[in-house]
């Protein structure tokens, strides 16, 4: 899985590629956590648009990062969500904890 | 069309790709949707992480994948000779996990139950766990909860 970081205003947004499985997770929150501490954002952004693939533990990464930013007052975000993708998060009940949108700038306007 | 295909790999979470793929692979034969194929990737990788993170604990030991094709029909076996899993009907209940220290959602059995047409666990503590998994191509899909 490929991973790129952009920072916009106190967003922090995570572009994804590939397929986000247990092996990817682990690999990811670390990255994720650590940029967390370095740029001090308060929300995080997850792009979902080139993720063709997400099992369970993505969903434990996504939530995992939400009990961090959220006890930090920050809201989490997801955007590119393809069908399956958003049908995992349902049955985890995702949605009511992170806010689901369509694009990145669907998702920056509202945070 | 009657095949099979057997896999044995090591407890490594680089294998829980491989191992999805090949299985996603092998059921090419049978005509799958891209839809059903998605179903058997995610309930195989669900399988196989539980078999890694669960059955051995993050240590090494050895994982058995097998399925059989019978027509339109796939039944798909994730062995593994962990720890195994002393209370299965916890285990099976959505939410619940044994290890929310790693970030564990509890969905992985939930996703294998809704994704395959069958999903059966036999599982002995000290042993081991089974998973059998049965998916048949072709069926029409029943209505999203």
């Amino acid at each position: 899985m490929e991973v790129k970081f952009v920072r916009v205003g106190s967003t922090l947004i995570v572009r994804m590629a590939g397929e986000l499985d247990h092996h990817a997770a682990e690999i990811l929150r670390t990255k994720i956590d650590a940029k967390l501490k370095r740029e001090g954002v308060r929300d995080l952004l997850f792009d979902f648009q080139k993720v063709q693939f997400m099992d369970s533990s993505g969903l434990g990464m996504v939530l995992g990062r939400y009990k961090l930013v959220s006890a930090q007052g920050g809201k989490v975000l997801a955007c590119g969500l393809n069908p399956r993708v958003k049908r995992i998060f349902e049955m985890a009940g995702l949605q009511k904890r992170i806010i689901i949108c369509r694009s990145e700038e669907e998702a920056l306007r509202g945070a | 069309m009657d095949n099979y295909m057997k896999l044995e790999l090591p407890s490594k979470s680089q294998n829980e790709a491989f191992a999805r793929i090949v299985v996603a692979a092998f059921a090419a034969q049978a005509d799958p949707t891209l839809d059903e194929i998605s179903d058997v990737k995610t309930a195989v990788s669900e399988a196989v992480t539980n078999a890694v993170i669960h059955g051995y604990e993050n240590k090494s030991g050895t994982i058995v994948v097998s399925a059989t094709l019978q027509g339109r029909k796939l039944e798909v076996t994730v062995i593994d000779y962990g720890v195994g899993i002393e209370d299965l009907e916890q285990a099976r209940m959505p939410l619940y996990t044994s290890k929310p220290e790693l970030e564990r959602t509890g969905m992985g059995f939930t996703i294998m139950e809704n994704f395959m047409d069958e999903c059966d666990v036999i599982s002995e503590p000290g042993k081991g766990t089974t998973v059998r998994m049965v998916k048949i191509f072709g069926k029409k899909e029943p209505a999203e909860a």
